[in-house]
This record gives C-alpha cells, structure tokens and sequence, in this order.
C-alpha cells in the first residue's frame, strides 16, 4: 500500500517536473525542475531498494550535474526568455511517444516470452552498498575501470575546452598563435 | 493497481523517455537540449533498476551506474564544447549551427 | 610445305594492316605497290603448294592453334590445303595480284587509294581463310570477313547515296543467307558432334535422311546467300556500285564463287541427298536463263556482266548439283579469268568514259582503246563458249553433263542460255567498241588505260584463251583425287558431234545476230520512244521482272510499317518508359529528399529518430516474426502459398 502510493506520488511528481524541463521558456524553470525530477527519480531507486543508486543518483546528478549546469548557464545569457520557433508539434510528439513504446516493446519482449535466469543474483543477508561493490568489483572491474578513465578523460577535455584563459582557447588558435602566447609567457618568467 | 509490477516501471520509464525524446526534438537551445538528454538517461535508468529489482540480479543496477557515469563524462566534454562554441559565435540556437549543410 | 601455307595466308593480312596505316594520309604509290607486292607472295606460294600437291599428291594439314576447347566441342585454328582449296587459291591469288596491279592505275586519281587496298587486301586474307579452313567454323568467320569486306568496298564511295545504300543491301541479303548457314552449321554440329569436315563427313553416313537433307537445305541457303542465287539476287547488280577492280575480284571472280565452294566442298553431303542436288541443279539452271534474260535488255555494261556472272553461277550450281563437282569447280576457275578480265576491260571503257556506264552512248571505242578492244572481246568469245577458248570446254562440259545424265529440261535451258549469253556479251561489244561514234557528240574524250594495267591484266587474257584446252585433264586428274571422277562422255559419237557442232554454230549464229543487230548505223541512244521499249518484255526485263519493286513493295515497306509499330508501341511506350521511369523515380527521390539536408541540427535530430523509430520497428517484427514463425508458416500453408 505505502508502495503504491509512493510510486504513484513520485511519478507524478517526476513527469511533472520533466514535463516543465522540455516545455518551458525559461532557462531557470527548467534547470530547477530537472534538478527536482533528478531526486524524485532517485525515490524510485530506494523504492526498489537499489539504495546505493539513489545516493548516487543525488551526489551525481543533483550534486554534480546540476552545479555544472548552474555554472555553464552563467556564461550564458539564459536569465532573459528563450525563444524556440518549433516546428510541428504533433509530428514531434509521434515520434517520440512511437520510439518509446518501441523501445519498451525490445526490451519486455525477452522477459515476458522467456524465464530470465538471474546472472548475479543478489546475496542473502548483504545490504544493497555490499552487493554492490561485490559485483562491481568481481564481474565488472575492467568496465568500472574503463569508466573511471572515460571519466578522467572528459574532465580533461571539459578543462581545456572550458578551461582557464576563456578568452584564448587554445583549440580554437592556430599554430603560429599559440606559439606567440606561448613565448609572452615565457618573457613573463624570465623577466 | 495498487500491487506495483515490472509493468509500472517500464510505464514510467516510457514516458519518461517520450518526454525526452519530445524535448530532444523540440528544443533549439543547446542547453535545454542537454537537459533533455539527462532526462532520456534516466528514464532508461528507471527501467535498469526496476528489472534489476524484478528478477533479482544486480546487471541493471550496474548498467544504471555506468549511464550515469557516460552522463557525466557527456556533461563535461558537452559543455566544454557549448562554451566554446558560445564564446566564437555569441549564440548557443541550434537554428544557427547549419555549417554541415551540403 | 607449312611454311607456304602460312605465307599465302598471312601475306594478304600483312598487306592490309601495312596498307591500313596510311588510310588517313594522301596517296601514296608505294602502298598499293607494297601490297600487289605481298599478294604476288601470297600467289607464288599458292603456285608452289600447287606443285607439291601435283607432284606428291599429299595434302597439307596444319592446325595453327586450338580456338575453342570447351566440353566435347573442339574447334582448332586448322587449315587444309587439298586439291579443292589449292584450286580456289590459285584462282583467289592470282586474280587478286592482277586486280591490285591493276587498281593502282585505276584507283589513282581516288583520295582514298590506300584505304582500298587496305579493304581489298583484307578481302583476299578472309577469301583465303575460308578456303583453306579445315573446318565448319573456320569457314564461317571467312565467309562473315568477306561479306564485311564486300559491303566496304561496295560503300567504299560512301559519299554517294547509292553506294551506301547497295552496300547495305548486299550485307543484309548475306546476313539473311549467314542465318540459314548457321543453322546448317549447328545441325552439324549437334547431329555429328565435330565441325571438322573429315570427321562429320565421315558421320553423314550414319545420319538419316531428313537430317541430312536439312543440313543440305541450309548449308545450301547459306551459299544461295553469297551466291546470289534467286531469290537473292539482287543485290549482286545493285554491287556494281562499288569501284570496277571490286566487282571484277569480289563480284565476278571469288567471293560470289564461294557457295559453289561450299556445294563442292560438301560433296560427300550432297552425294547422299540427290534431291537436294537436282533442286540445286534446278535452281541453277533457272538463274541461268533468268539471269542471261535480264541481261539482254540492260544498259549498264557493268550490270550487264554482273548478270552474266549470275548465270554463269547457275551453270555452276547445275553442275555441281548433278554432281559434277570437278566441273563445276573447273568451270569456276575458267569463268574467273574471262569474267575478271571482262569487268577489268569494262573498268577501262568506264575510266575512259568518265564513268558512264551506257553502251548507247559509246560506239567506235575500238579505234581509241584496241588493247582494251582486244581483251573484252577475246573474253566474251571465251565466256559465249567458242572453240579453243577457256569457256568452251567448262562451258560445254555442264551440257554434256546435263545431257548424259537425261536431264533434258536442265539441257535445253542451259543450251538456250548459252545463246543469250552469247547474244548479250556481243551486245554489248558491238555498242561499245564498233558502229557509229556516238561520244563524240556528247562530249567525250576516251583514251586507253594505262599500259601496265593492260599488262597486269594480260596474264588473265592467255589463261582465259588456254585454260581450256591446256588444263582440263591436268585439272582432272588432280582434283579426281578428292571429287568423284566422273567422266561424261556421250557414247555415241554422232550425238556428240551433232551437239557440239549445233551448240557452236547456236552460239556463233547468236553472236552474228548481235552484231547485225547493234552495229547498223540506226543504233540510237534509247529515249522511251522506240517500239521495242514500249513491249511488254522488254519493260519486264529492264525492270528486273518487278522483283526489286517488289521486295520494295512488299516486304521493305511492310517490314518498315512493323518496325515503326514496334518502334512507336513498344520501344518507346515499354522500354523507353521503363527506363526513363527507373531514372525519374531516383531523380524525384533525390529532388524531394534533398530539403532533409538543411543542415540544421532540430532538423537532423528529427529525422534520426525517425530513423531510430523505423529501425526498431523493423526490429520489432522481425522479433515478431521470428517469436511466432512455426505460426505464421502455418497460415501461409493454410493459404495455400
């Protein structure tokens, strides 16, 4: 019973929210809203008792992502009203709501046609953060590991597209403009 | 109804990933068009760990966890590139990106 | 002995690629000479194959290469030099020689001198491949070269409509005829297995009769073809058009002999199948006063002898389809000396005349051109068949042989033919060379010919004066080797007298009665107004017997309604719009397509998850239909697919 209402609650609450995120024209709304319907997902998570990925759900995605995106919009001058010339709405709609239920088709067909044998079943007596790290660590180590670099990578890239020195980005110069900040930069240290 | 399935969450997952794909196609402003994207990402990650609930196995979760992480990674590079790109042309209206045209 | 073979076959060739590297500069005299000089090659090489096999009797087989080696179908590049093909080279090499000496006096003032001799000299190298083949195949590709160089040369003045236009005529007559050929050749091959004319000969015994008679049918078509047999016939007289050495070497002398060739070359068919023979004879016989008719009336010398060469063929085809192959191909050979040597002297007078070709308007040439004189009538004397000359005892042989063997309609055709011939060959003397000047007034000017080309053609006037009475039991002991030997002669020796004798003193009183009739000073030049032409004969024959009109008539234009049907129906409402309607809808989807590409990213995002939705559509029933396939194999058998 509080199961149902929990989920009814929070669903609504969640396409709510990112009903607001895609419609308004507001930056904000729609920064603010994405940001809520981020930790009404992660409800789904304890609900379904996968407690970790509800942590992780709000340190990431509310706590990190959410941070960027405040942070990017600054550079941006998003505080005035966005203005969109849409095209056709019904073909939009169509679309995505087709692509979807394709989608749910793909993935519920196995399942309902054929008894899934669980691959990792969850262990007896361990708290969700155990199993966890169990899996994580054992079955998935080397694409934990690929996603660890992935991660180091892009932050890398996010540092030197966006990095310091925003007036010069060195991936937007050429050869012979880099090299000519690169000797200022020299003359300022020997001097 | 008032028993939960598998069924209620690949629901909400569609949905959710409709609005997505509805914002995705709508928006003309990078910016919201990454905030569409978050959400297209999570309501895959609904699903993930609904059936990861549902059949018992932890493969759901772990998939939830590895969105997550690619959602990060494309947050980065995606916004490092929209400044970029904010800083040489003063817009960030995906109307004006029309250089692939052919 | 390999070596002369290969030289006689591949001099002509050599000539006609030197001579086809200057076909696009000026004229060059060496050319022409370089060429006479390599077919003279080819000649005396010929000669000396022609001694080995007088002297040894040993044939000479070569195999070049292998052409076509697939399954049990094995066709070599192989040649044979027996007594038959050694026979037609000799004539092929020895006429060709005189006719290239000749053409470089006759084609001297031509801008396309080298081209000619490019063409005539490929001629001679297909003429010698179809000879000397050893097989079906082999005979084929020479019998197809020559039809190609034929159709060059009648078009060798292509500027000129008529040229053209008999050109095409001629290789369209021949293709029709190649077609039956073909089928003959693949009746070989499928009912014996080989095309080698050693091996399916020997086969032919086996065969039963309808097959072998079909065989005959076709392989007879295709010689009616090339030698413009009735009913297709005229294009030999529309080839006239061509340059006059063409007509002597291809027209008169080789290429039209070819189905006598071929008739000979498959004696040992014919031998099996005497109906087809006789109906060979027959024909023959028909084209020989058919022929011999039209030509009374013609006036156009070279028509005129183009004709007398038709019903010199069916004297051939007599012969030959009675069985007498020996004397058809000895008749052949005579005929091919006197009838070049006629059309050289014809191209003389025509050179001398500026081209025209009306006997009317000539008269008195004798005292200007007595060479030239000397050799035409000397030739017609050998072609109307008097004692000593070459035409009496080819000629006289195909009598005695329709005589003896009691085919007495066949006889008295080929007897009263032999009159006309006589009439029309002195016809056309007398309106030439004797009577009244009548080109004075208008305005000609003739001179003799060059003095080499009356030398060149000297060799073929003393072969035509001796080739009777010096080669005729030579000739037959040789070729007897290969053809039956059939000797005909009339028991009695009073019929043979009384036959000779009346046939000659026929012939001479023809003769008489031409030159009566056409050197009498009230020879005129035709105007339409005479009673003679208003005779329904004569209109009958100047017209060709209305066969021209009527393949114009009835099938031409009939053939034309159709192909403009087919044209307007089928070409352009099926195919044309087919075609146009595959490009159209790749266009149109190009045109209405290209809009996706605007290059705006909303755009593009839109149409990849169209995209997405298409493919996972796809996805889905195929999933479907996989999950449920034992089911939906059931409903399609239930409906009976």
């Amino acid at each position: 019973m509080f199961e149902a209402v929990a989920f009814y609650l929070f669903a609504f609450l969640t396409i709510t929210m990112f009903y607001i995120t895609v419609t308004t024209s507001q930056a904000l709304y729609a920064l603010s809203a994405l940001a809520a319907g981020m930790i009404f997902i992660s409800a789904f998570f304890f609900i379904l008792g996968a407690d970790f990925l509800g942590a992780v759900q709000i340190i990431v995605y509310t706590g990190a992502v959410m941070a960027l995106y405040a942070f990017g919009m600054m550079f941006f001058d998003t505080t005035r009203e966005v203005k969109e010339n849409h095209g056709n709405k019904y073909i939009v709609v169509a679309l995505g709501t087709l692509a979807a239920v394709l989608v749910v088709v793909i993935f519920a067909a196995p399942m309902v046609s054929t008894n899934m044998q669980a691959f990792y079943p969850m262990t007896e007596g361990a708290g969700n953060t155990e199993m966890v790290g169990m899996v994580l660590f054992t079955k998935y180590l080397v694409p934990f590991e690929v996603a660890a670099f992935m991660l180091l990578v892009a932050m890398i890239a996010g540092i030197v597209l966006a990095g310091k020195k925003m007036d010069l980005s060195l991936t937007i110069m050429n050869a012979e403009e880099i090299q000519a900040s690169e000797d200022e930069k020299n003359k300022k240290v020997l001097s | 109804m008032m028993e939960i399935g598998l069924n209620h969450y690949l629901v909400l997952s569609t949905i959710l990933f409709c609005i997505g794909l509805i914002g995705v196609m709508r928006r003309k402003n990078l910016l919201l068009l990454f905030f569409a994207t978050e959400i297209l990402l999570n309501a895959v990650n609904v699903g993930f760990a609904a059936i990861s609930h549902y059949y018992g196995d932890l493969t759901g979760q772990m998939f939830a966890f590895f969105v997550i992480a690619i959602a990060a990674s494309e947050l980065a590079v995606g916004l490092g590139l929209l400044i970029l790109w904010h800083k040489r042309h003063g817009t960030i209206d995906l109307d004006t990106m029309t250089s692939m045209r052919g | 002995m390999e070596k002369y073979l290969y030289i006689a076959l591949f001099a002509p060739l050599v000539s006609s690629l030197f001579a086809a590297l200057f076909t696009t500069t000026p004229k060059k005299q060496f050319v022409g000479i370089v060429a006479s000089l390599l077919i003279f090659t080819a000649f005396v090489s010929s000669a000396i194959l022609l001694t080995h096999i007088l002297g040894t009797g040993e044939i000479v087989h070569v195999e070049l290469m292998t052409w076509m080696a697939t399954g049990n179908l094995y066709i070599p590049f192989g040649f044979v030099v027996d007594q038959v093909s050694v026979t037609m080279m000799m004539v092929v090499s020895l006429v060709s020689t005189i006719v290239h000496i000749y053409s470089i006096g006759y084609m001297d003032h031509d801008s396309g001198f080298n081209r000619f001799f490019s063409y005539l000299s490929a001629f001679v190298f297909s003429m010698m491949i179809l000879v000397m083949s050893d097989n079906f195949a082999g005979l084929f590709i020479g019998w197809e070269g020559v039809g190609l160089c034929s159709w060059l040369l009648i078009g060798f003045w292509f500027h000129k409509e008529s040229a053209t236009w008999a050109a095409n005529e001629a290789f369209i007559m021949n293709r029709i005829a190649d077609l039956g050929m073909l089928i003959g050749i693949f009746l070989v091959y499928w009912n014996t297995g080989t095309l080698q004319y050693d091996g399916a000969f020997a086969a032919f015994a086996n065969l039963d009769h309808a097959t072998l008679t079909w065989i005959g049918i076709f392989l007879f078509i295709g010689a009616m073809g090339k030698s413009a047999q009735f009913p297709l016939h005229t294009w030999l007289a529309d080839a006239m058009e061509g340059p006059t050495p063409v007509s002597a070497l291809i027209h008169a002398a080789t290429m039209v002999t070819a189905g006598v060739y071929l008739v000979v070359r498959s004696h040992e068919l014919y031998a099996l199948i005497p109906n087809v023979g006789l109906f060979i004879a027959s024909l023959g016989a028909f084209v020989a006063i058919f022929a011999a008719t039209m030509a009374l009336v013609n006036r156009d010398i070279k028509r005129v002898i183009a004709y007398s060469t038709l019903s010199q063929l069916g004297y051939m085809f007599a012969a030959a389809g009675l069985g007498a192959y020996w004397v058809a191909l000895f008749h052949l050979m005579a005929h091919a000396f006197f009838k070049a040597l006629l059309f050289l002297g014809g191209g003389n007078v025509m050179h001398a005349m500026n081209n025209e070709l009306d006997p009317f308007k000539m008269g008195a040439l004798g005292k200007t051109m007595k060479g030239t004189m000397i050799m035409m009538t000397l030739a017609s004397v050998a072609l109307a068949g008097i004692f000593p000359l070459a035409g009496f005892f080819s000629k006289d042989l195909i009598l005695e042989v329709a005589f003896v063997d009691h085919h007495f309609i066949i006889y008295t055709v080929l007897l009263l033919t032999a009159g006309l011939t006589a009439f029309y060959s002195f016809r056309i003397i007398a309106l030439i060379f004797h009577g009244e000047d009548r080109h004075t007034a208008l305005g000609f000017h003739p001179h003799e010919a060059y003095k080499f080309m009356l030398v060149a053609m000297s060799p073929l006037l003393i072969l035509a004066i001796i080739a009777g009475f010096t080669m005729k039991m030579p000739y037959f002991e040789m070729v007897t080797e290969l053809l039956p030997a059939t000797e005909y002669h009339i028991h009695s020796h009073t019929t043979y007298w009384i036959m000779t004798i009346g046939t000659q003193v026929f012939v001479l009183l023809a003769i008489f009665f031409a030159y009566k009739k056409y050197m009498c000073s009230s020879v005129k030049v035709p105007d339409g107004t005479s009673k003679m032409e208003k005779n329904f004969f004569y209109k009958l024959l100047i017209n060709q017997y209305y066969i021209p009109y009527f393949y114009e008539e009835y099938i031409v234009k009939a053939y034309k309604a159709l192909s403009v049907v087919f044209w307007e129906q089928i070409d352009k409402k099926i195919i044309d719009a087919s075609v146009d309607g595959i490009a159209n809808i790749f266009y149109n989807t190009g045109k209405n397509t290209r809009h996706m590409q605007s290059g705006n990213l909303s755009t593009m995002l839109k149409w990849m998850v169209a995209g997405t939705v298409a493919l996972l559509s796809l996805a889905v029933v195929f999933g479907l239909a996989a999950r449920y396939s034992g089911e939906i194999t059931i409903i399609l058998s239930s409906l009976g697919v």
